[in-house]
């Protein structure tokens, strides 16, 4: 019961912050929304007995990506995105789109029917401790995606560099 | 015990409010966000579905989309600032150089 | 606990490929002449090849297959990267953005799409796809003080991103409705859990129809494209209109033919109205663009419709004149492309279709290589585009699709019209502009490749359909 009425807490939470940070005029009250946003998901994570994925999705995301994304809008003109109107002419169809998406795939997972219990039981994940769990996968029988995953930071490096830099040598 | 559905539900209801956020808004910045807020919705459904399934893969999945999602954010943010250089906008509907 | 390194002979092309990369990164440092990293990085491509035919196998469980399916993929794309390479040189010094970081970053992408070729696992899939992506978006925005080029790699970056949202939502419904996202282990429990009538799976091959028609640009998820292969630079275009492609279709058949095999009816149903519109909408729209990296813009989201046939098929047939096709695409789109970087010279652009007014006068030879990949693009004979078609036809008659055949055949005669309206324009009109070509020497080697490429496969095309069909086998 108590579960049920923190899980409860946490849904209408992240909802309503996820709205507030589409429709919010001033991006960086966005940016700020989402840092709270992605404080209530990695405690949804808690819940879930994924202790590092909830801390890593605070290391990660709320300090590292939307500290990236606070740098670049604040290089914009606030002033300006405050005159102006914030959704496109479209705007309403992609109202739509969203809202018949979420009708839609309500409908089809109505029929879903989850897959039998694997090996990893609560107990056994408590037992070894969650990182070590994750550790031992990731780097054996998950190696290869682990090491694909190396050669797209490093792409992600050179790419940010050769974009953004101010001036490159010839 | 909070059911599965629960979580599925919730993680439907984040992701089309991304779809949302990135179809109506007109600046390019929230509408990357809104690209971030999908991800972790599907985040939210991979790791719940990993508990419920007492199967690691989803968690694994989800390690590697926060990783890419890193990855991302640096090129995608370093292609919006090349643009900002060039024409101070972050107008969707204001980057139309070409038209056809 | 130990563990025990996995048989790494089947990935030796990845890895070497992995290597020469980073070797091409770190020479960048060292060489002060771009045109010297690049003819390594091209020495390298091949070397690379060579290991291709070593031994196949699946390695690490099997998220990693390599069987002659994906072998013939990957030669696509080393053919990709070397005539993109080639024609890149002259024109990114023309363009002013040599850089060494160029040539690693289109090495990386073609990595990616190897490892998309070669995935037996969604996670796999969706990191090789993210890697092929991530360089192309940094490649298409490479000449980063041209506002079309960071417009292109805005908007590819932002509906690629939305379109991997995209897979990964259809990614974690498989994963949950079968507690495995590998592909063979998919389908057995598809199969043995009797999940062919869940709706719950109509939607995650829908949402996957959905990244991966982003990926080929099929209707209606192609609205990126034409501004896309418009701003990013000339030579990125023909780079990206045709690795990034043929390593979407790599998947599509794969993931498709493999892990939904026993829900064929269901996807080839959502696959035909995406065909028909592909073919409607990109040879329709191309009919009034005066762009000319615009219309083959338009051309190449034809050409995925066609090739799209080869899935619906749903046989080993189709899929290997899919390959034949994607492979035939290859040489004429990059030689079209070739003909047009030369056109681009200081000062002067040379997008617009009028440059090309009476150029049969003024660079005769120019304008037979266009005539002649004009044609194969539009299918007519003794082209390799004609036979690429032909192959695609046959294959989905066979399969009792008929009435596909005949719209596909009906929007091949539309685009007649804009192949043609060019050739008209280079023999029958008079040259207003006077056009200078920037023609190099290795320019000139991939018009050969590309040309010999077309014209032999179109004169002797039975050797390249075994080799597709030789690849198939197994599969």
């Amino acid at each position: 019961m108590i579960q049920q009425l923190f899980f409860i807490y946490f849904a209408f939470a992240i909802t309503g912050l996820s709205l507030l940070v589409v429709t919010r005029k001033n991006p960086v009250h966005s940016v700020l929304w989402m840092l709270l946003l992605f404080f209530h998901i990695a405690s949804l994570y808690l819940f879930l007995n994924a202790e590092f994925m909830a801390a890593i999705q605070v290391i990660v995301y709320a300090g590292g990506i939307l500290v990236l994304f606070l740098f670049v809008v604040l290089l914009m003109n606030i002033r300006e995105e405050l005159r102006i109107g914030k959704y496109i002419g479209a705007g309403p169809t992609g109202f739509t789109f969203a809202a018949a998406l979420l009708v839609v795939v309500f409908m089809s997972l109505r029929s879903f029917v989850a897959a039998p219990p694997g090996i990893y039981s609560i107990d056994l994940i408590k037992k070894e401790t969650h990182t070590m769990v994750l550790g031992k996968l990731m780097y054996t029988e998950f190696l290869y995606p682990f090491e694909i995953t190396s050669l797209i930071l490093l792409v992600a490096i050179i790419g940010a560099i050769v974009l953004a830099k101010r001036r490159l040598k010839t | 015990m909070v059911p599965l559905s629960w979580y599925m539900l919730l993680s439907i209801i984040v992701f089309a409010i991304g779809v949302f956020g990135f179809l109506a808004r007109r600046n390019v910045i929230i509408m990357f966000m809104s690209i971030e807020l999908m991800l972790n919705a599907v985040n939210i459904n991979l790791i719940a579905l990993s508990h419920y399934l007492q199967d690691m893969r989803g968690q694994i999945l989800a390690f590697f989309v926060i990783a890419v999602a890193a990855a991302e954010a640096a090129i995608g943010l370093a292609i919006i600032i090349a643009l900002f250089r060039n024409k101070a906008t972050a107008h969707v509907d204001e980057i139309k150089e070409m038209q056809g | 606990m130990n563990f025990q390194l996995p048989d790494l002979t089947p990935m030796i092309p990845e890895l070497s490929m992995t290597a020469f990369a980073l070797m091409v990164l770190l020479l960048d440092l060292l060489i002060k002449k771009k045109e010297v990293v690049a003819l390594i990085s091209i020495a390298g491509v091949a070397l690379v090849s060579l290991t291709l035919f070593g031994p196949s196998g699946t390695t690490f469980g099997t998220m990693f297959i390599s069987d002659g399916y994906s072998t013939f993929f990957k030669i696509i794309f080393f053919v990709n990267v070397i005539l993109s390479i080639l024609i890149s040189i002259k024109y990114i010094a023309v363009e002013k953005i040599n850089y060494g970081e160029y040539y690693s970053l289109m090495l990386f992408s073609t990595i990616g799409m190897m490892i998309m070729a070669s995935a037996g696992d969604l996670i796999v899939l969706y990191l090789g796809l993210e890697l092929m992506a991530l360089s192309t978006y940094v490649l298409a925005g490479f000449n980063r003080h041209d506002i079309k080029s960071n417009e292109a790699a805005l908007k590819y970056f932002l509906l690629g991103a939305f379109s991997s949202a995209f897979l990964l939502y259809g990614i974690s419904i498989i994963y949950g409705l079968t507690g495995t996202t590998d592909l063979r282990a998919i389908a057995s429990f598809i199969s043995a859990r009797d999940l062919t009538d869940n709706f719950s799976l109509l939607l995650s091959i829908i949402f996957l129809t959905v990244a991966f028609g982003f990926k080929i640009a099929a209707a209606p998820f192609h609205m990126w494209a034409p501004d896309v292969y418009e701003g990013a630079p000339t030579s990125i275009t023909a780079f990206m209109s045709v690795g990034p492609k043929a390593a979407g279709f790599a998947v599509l058949g794969r993931v498709f033919m493999i892990a939904f095999a026993s829900v064929k009816a269901d996807w080839a149903a959502i696959l035909i109205p995406i065909a028909i519109l592909t073919m409607a909408i990109g040879n329709i729209v191309a009919l009034s663009q005066t762009n000319i990296k615009r219309m083959l813009a338009y051309s190449s989201i034809a050409h995925a419709g066609y090739a799209l046939l080869g899935i619906i098929t749903a046989n080993n047939e189709g899929l290997a004149s899919m390959m034949n096709y994607l492979m035939i695409y290859a040489f004429m789109n990059i030689g079209a492309f070739a003909v047009i970087i030369m056109l681009r010279s200081e000062g002067f652009k040379g997008d617009s279709i009028y440059d090309y007014e009476g150029l049969s006068k003024t660079h005769p030879l120019a304008a037979v290589l266009m005539l002649i990949f004009m044609f194969s693009l539009t299918g007519i004979p003794p082209t390799a585009g004609f036979i690429g078609k032909l192959y695609l036809f046959v294959s989905a008659i066979n399969a009792g699709y008929t009435w596909l055949v005949v719209v596909a055949v009906i929007f091949s005669a539309i685009s007649a019209y804009f192949y043609l309206r060019i050739i008209m324009y280079m023999y029958m009109r008079e040259p207003k502009t006077t056009v200078t070509l920037t023609t190099s020497f290795s320019n000139g080697i991939a018009l050969g490749i590309t040309t010999a490429a077309v014209l032999l496969i179109g004169i002797l095309p039975s050797y390249l359909l075994d080799l597709a069909k030789a690849a198939i086998k197994g599969f």
